[in-house]
């Protein structure tokens, strides 16, 4: 049987999210970097009590909506709606203004431990690479080195970090496969190839699902190895209304046939 | 004199990003922070070629685009659109942090809301708030090469940001190497803090009457000049 890694609806895709399951969620501080479709989905879900892993824990909504974001949610709407019980974090608020999470934080009602980005990063990266843990020099002297091993190498003083691991990883990709092969666009990639393969489970949701055949191996940030579900976007709501899954393909399809169509026949002319 | 020094009209952030952008050398990598930071991108002195760093994985972008104009999926750390750059390359936070602790960026500049004489940095912190956000700045404090603090030299009520003890919780220790105000340039040393430059208008003492601890100055110490 041919392997398919595809499912077809982002409920189906993060059916088996629990309470109290550890999740990574990918991307940076901009939405367009950011798995919306999949958090909608776990909050339709109505899980409760996560710790989730992320860059940072959002600017919600409205302000992406601003922007003109098609798909415009972020880490806040699990905040804002009380899903989680801890953020592993490391930006979890803004300078600019007073986001949920420090609402949340400030009334004692979320927990935090907050970690340097880069070490965010590797202690990532170290679970899914199987490593047990890393000396690293970043947080020496500060609040970050408290209750943490301490070692000298080469006469300086390193601190263990030890890996992150969770049930779920969920990522934002540009394209995938049905192999779970993914490539990215731009400054888009920050947390989403880092995570993928960091936890038992990673589901991408993707802007395009394409042919197997189609991404260049040369050029894939993601080997399929890491991701177990791949899930496409739906096309972004236009003003007539939201477009449905199936609708966006077939729309989609169409789309593409008139690009082929408007190609040909340039070449004939 | 401290009263009227506090109201003394000083350098706007733009001619600041412009005098800490003098401190680029040819070939340099640079990372810039968030506020007055990303405006140094702006003002690379001719002649020089920078590579300009960005934590959310990016090096080599260009200057900031107009609102509105850039494509999303290319941002600064900030989240303001880029113009790409010849020789630009794309890479995860993983790769990106490689490149800022393993030492291979040149110069890192950063906002502050404290730095102490020994060149302790505060800004993660917000003092207002006592709430913090570390983001990428433990890293950069640790692992760029130079540290170079870019922020006013006194709070908005007119207190000392820079002290002889750090106040807030610290980013990193000893760390800062060179620090550019609205009224001047001071160097970080072993010996103490050295001030290197004055803004027009300003003089050695007056820097000194906003500043805790005791500045040496410089034999060489001169007005900024921004022409």
């Amino acid at each position: 049987m041919p392997i398919n890694k595809i499912v077809d609806s982002f409920d189906e895709a993060v059916a088996d999210v629990f309470d109290g399951a550890t999740i990574m969620v990918g991307g940076f501080g901009t939405v367009v970097s950011i798995p919306s479709c999949l958090l909608e989905a776990i909050d339709r879900k109505g899980v409760k009590n996560l710790t989730t892993v992320s860059n940072a824990s959002g600017f919600g909504a409205d302000i992406w909506k601003l922007q003109g974001a098609p798909f415009p949610e972020d880490m806040d709407i699990l905040i804002r709606n009380n899903k989680v019980k801890k953020a592993i974090v490391s930006a979890p608020i803004s300078a600019l203004y007073v986001n949920n999470f420090e609402k949340l934080w400030r009334d004692g009602k979320i927990e935090r431990e907050m970690v340097p980005q880069g070490t965010l990063a590797e202690r990532i990266r170290a679970a899914k690479a199987g490593i047990g843990g890393f000396y690293v020099r970043t947080g020496v002297g500060t609040v970050v080195e408290e209750g943490k091993e301490k070692k000298i190498i080469d006469g300086k003083e390193y601190i263990l970090e030890l890996p992150i691991k969770a049930d779920f990883a969920i990522i934002h990709a540009h394209k995938g496969d049905r192999f779970g092969n993914l490539v990215y666009r731009g400054t888009s990639r920050t947390f989403n190839p880092v995570m993928a393969g960091a936890a038992k489970v990673t589901i991408a949701e993707v802007d395009e699902i394409v042919e197997a055949s189609e991404l260049d191996p040369e050029t894939i940030v993601t080997p399929g190895v890491y991701v177990q579900r791949v899930v496409q976007r739906p096309r972004p709501a236009s003003d007539k209304g939201e477009i449905k899954d199936s609708q966006a393909k077939e729309s989609l399809a169409k789309f593409g046939e008139d690009i082929k169509r408007a190609t040909d026949k340039q070449r004939r002319a | 004199m401290r009263e009227e020094l506090i109201k003394k009209e000083k350098l706007d952030r733009q001619v600041m990003a412009l005098r800490v952008a003098r401190e680029f050398q040819d070939g340099e990598m640079v990372n810039l922070g968030q506020g007055i930071p990303t405006l140094c991108s702006n003002f690379v002195p001719s002649g020089r070629e920078v590579i300009f760093q960005s934590e959310n994985g990016v090096m080599g972008y260009g200057e900031i685009t107009l609102p509105g104009e850039g494509d999303l999926d290319l941002v600064n750390a900030s989240g303001q659109t880029v113009h790409p750059a010849p020789g630009m390359c794309l890479f995860d936070n993983c790769e990106s942090f490689v490149m800022i602790r393993g030492g291979h960026l040149d110069i890192t500049v950063m906002g502050a809301y404290q730095v102490s004489e020994k060149g302790d940095l505060c800004n993660y912190m917000v003092p207002a708030r006592q709430v913090g956000t570390i983001g990428g700045a433990m890293d950069l404090a640790f692992g760029a090469k130079k540290v170079i603090i870019v922020m006013n030299h006194i709070t908005k009520e007119g207190d000392y940001r820079i002290k002889k003890k750090p106040e807030y919780e610290i980013t990193a220790p000893h760390c800062v190497s060179l620090l550019v105000t609205d009224i001047a340039v001071i160097e970080v040393t072993d010996k103490g803090m050295v001030l290197k430059e004055y803004a027009p208008g300003w003089t050695p003492a007056e820097v000194q009457e906003l500043t805790e601890p005791t500045l040496i100055i410089a034999p060489d110490c001169c007005e900024m000049t921004l022409a």
